[in-house]
């Protein structure tokens, strides 16, 4: 993959058909455990009668997924204090449900503008804040899973499970790493 | 740059002295974590709050090396408001009462 260039209103930048692939599939995963967890969300009545969705109470158990979507107070996870854990409840129940639409949002505008053979990508501003949010959330998933930390050394040694995955998460970084740059130059 | 969001001019500029602190009970906390780049972070900072570079550079490396930054602070709506779009980006976003 080249690094990504600003074209006017677009920003612009080729992927081969195996880095298409890799992105694609992290995205499409992701994408598939945030509409699992959508799904589980508890249906009510009233909830149908008044339109206002209610999503659930409690930080999901899967520490992807917790990641992805973070209580809104710091709560010690040995004694929380309980108007705090009350209000943490409330206000995910109330939250949740457009923050896994805007997460889903973002992860389908990666699978509409990256091809499936790879080739040009080409993305307005817009998209392209999309692919930020959507690629922080593929590192932030890869991140917890291989429990990456500030010292992370950039290869790990070779009879580490983690080894070949952890390639990917520097590549992921790389690509958010210049766009960003792209969008943030001048 | 792209967005210093001339929209979001009410969030631009910090709270001048004279605002007392009841108008700002609440606060945006921002956490280090080991996965978020500091260029995004900083991008962030600009596009959420419409901050300058150099504001929003410098919360990003307070949140770096001090392990929190405060990057916002008001009403409980607008503390939560900009909570849930820092979780939007994927960013590691409490809120919490000013003691």
């Amino acid at each position: 993959m080249n690094v990504w260039k600003r074209k006017g209103a677009t920003v612009v930048a080729t992927m081969d058909r195996q880095e298409a692939a890799v992105l694609r599939g992290l995205v499409s995963q992701i994408n598939d455990m945030l509409m699992a967890r959508a799904e589980e969300a508890p249906q009510d009545e009233l909830a149908e009668l008044t339109g206002i969705r209610t999503g659930p109470t409690t930080s999901p158990d899967d520490p992807i997924l917790s990641r992805l979507l973070p209580d809104f107070h710091r709560l010690d996870p040995d004694k929380p204090d309980k108007t705090e854990q009350d209000s943490a409840a409330a206000l995910r129940s109330l939250h949740e449900p457009e923050l896994l639409e805007q997460k889903t949002g973002v992860a389908e505008v990666v699978l509409e503008t990256c091809p499936p053979g790879g080739g040009r990508v080409s993305l307005t501003f817009e998209q392209a804040d999309a692919w930020l949010s959507a690629l922080n959330d593929v590192r932030l998933a890869l991140g917890t899973a291989l429990d990456v930390t500030e010292e992370m050394p950039d290869e790990l040694p070779e009879d580490d499970p983690r080894s070949p995955h952890l390639g990917v998460y520097h590549w992921l970084t790389w690509v958010q790493d210049t766009l960003v740059d792209a969008l943030a130059g001048d | 740059m792209t967005t210093p969001a001339a929209t979001e001019q009410t969030q631009a500029e910090p709270a001048g002295a004279e605002v007392a602190a009841e108008d700002q009970p609440w606060q945006t906390v921002v956490w280090n974590d080991p996965v978020n780049l500091m260029s995004y972070v900083t991008y962030v900072f600009q596009k959420l709050f419409g901050y300058s570079r150099e504001k929003a550079t410098k919360l990003m490396l307070d949140v770096h090396h001090k392990g929190k930054a405060i990057v916002s602070s008001g009403s409980k709506e607008k503390v939560e408001g900009d909570v849930a779009k820092l979780h939007a980006a994927g960013l590691w976003a409490t809120m919490e009462h000013t003691s």
